[in-house]
């Protein structure tokens, strides 16, 4: 092991080394290298950050949703009231037409009871002045007795 | 072995030669070799990687790009794990000694005799391609790192700073001189222990891959595959705790005491 020029040789050698690589191999590579780590961990953040909003809109859907369903079924139960409302309603006139027609029909028949009650008694009392006067076999006056025969018919 | 030896001794000797230009032995001389190989692995190490730095992208990255980017991240790991200062420089030049160490490294791995029997025929009678298994190219590392540790001691620190730890650490003022020595030690034994750990790692690793190469051809394998596979965890190993080291170096130069 003698030494010799060949050691000066090898620290200019290392020295030249050494400093291409401080200024154009280092620098560029390091570099890269952060801008990827950074662009890497902006990539994670963003996706971080996605997922959150993702979860926040599903939240809200879900809380439209619900709202939504409320609503229906409020306008389903008001829809309900309101049908039910509307039978009664309707029920009610029906009740009530049906009582009108059935009082008019009692007067309807009142009144024809009357008539043929009238119409009966006139008859009976034509019948009572024929009966009698085959009775009498004589004939009677019907304008003398006209007065007592209505008699007659009214008491019936 | 593909050249004729007279003998062992004489094809280890061939292996561990440099090829060197100027008086063998003296300093005025230079390992042509190891300069060659290791400037044309850290230009590859710099082509890799520039032309990855040229195309990168913060978008997804390709198949060159993935690799130096596993590369860049440990490493980068690896600096913000043990320092705590702020600095450009340290981690460009802890990937530089990762990587450059390991390919330097690696070429170990490539057929051992090789290179040196093409370099016997194109007339170079030494090749060694490993760098790393001459102390040379590990010492001028570690002795850079050196050169840092004190720059940055004294940048962080101030002159005054500086000469305090040196004199006053660890045994206060009474111990001014036994203190000074104490921490010229430790300075010290940090670049040597740092060049001598990979240095003796590989040249360790080159003698035993001579030394199987010595068998015969059909058995070699049997000792030759494990020896290999140990030696690509070595290899790394070693790129890596000098790497590590250094920032540990530095992290500590950084710090108040």
């Amino acid at each position: 092991m003698n030494i010799n020029l060949t050691l000066l040789g090898q620290m200019i050698t290392f020295a030249l080394l050494v400093w291409v690589t401080m200024k154009y191999v280092w620098p560029p590579i390091i570099k890269a290298m952060q801008e990827r780590q950074q662009k890497i961990a902006d990539g994670l953040a963003a996706a971080e950050r996605g997922k959150h909003e993702q979860e926040l809109a599903e939240e809200r859907a879900k809380k439209v949703l619900q709202e939504a369903k409320q609503q229906a079924n409020e306008i389903i139960s008001q829809a309900q009231k309101r049908a039910n409302e509307v039978v009664e309603a309707s029920k009610d006139t029906a009740r009530q037409e049906a009582e009108r027609i059935k009082a008019s029909a009692e007067k309807e028949i009142e009144q024809e009871l009357n008539r043929a009650r009238e119409e009966l008694r006139r008859q009976v009392g034509v019948i009572a002045v024929a009966g009698a006067e085959r009775i009498l076999k004589k004939e009677v006056d019907a304008k003398a007795h006209d007065d007592a025969i209505r008699d007659l018919a009214a008491q019936l | 072995m593909a050249v004729e030896y007279e003998n062992a001794s004489e094809y280890i000797k061939h292996h561990l030669g440099h090829l060197t230009l100027g008086e063998k032995g003296s300093f005025w001389s230079i390992h042509v070799d190891t300069m060659f190989f290791s400037i044309l692995l850290g230009s590859i190490f710099l082509f890799i990687f520039i032309s990855a730095a040229r195309r990168v992208t913060s978008g997804v990255p390709g198949g060159l790009q993935n690799f130096v980017e596993i590369l860049v991240g440990f490493v980068d790991q690896q600096v913000k794990d043990s320092f705590h200062g702020r600095s450009k420089l340290i981690a460009p030049l802890a990937l530089t000694l990762f990587v450059w160490i390991f390919l330097m490294n690696i070429v170990k791995l490539l057929p051992y005799d090789l290179f040196p029997y093409v370099a016997h025929f194109i007339g170079l009678e030494y090749l060694r391609i490993n760098p790393t298994s001459d102390v040379n190219a590990t010492l001028g590392m570690s002795i850079a790192v050196f050169f840092l540790i004190i720059f940055y001691s004294v940048y962080i620190k101030g002159a005054g700073g500086f000469s305090k730890e040196m004199f006053l650490k660890p045994f206060g003022v009474w111990f001014l001189p036994f203190n000074f020595v104490l921490k010229v030690v430790e300075e010290i034994a940090k670049p040597v222990s740092l060049a001598l750990r990979l240095f003796g790692n590989m040249y360790a690793g080159g003698l035993i891959f001579t030394l199987i190469a010595l068998l015969p051809w059909w058995i070699q394998w049997t000792l030759g595959l494990p020896w290999s596979l140990f030696k690509l965890l070595i290899i790394t190993l070693q790129a890596f705790i000098f790497m590590v080291l250094t920032i540990v170096y530095l992290s500590m130069a950084h710090e108040d005491h």
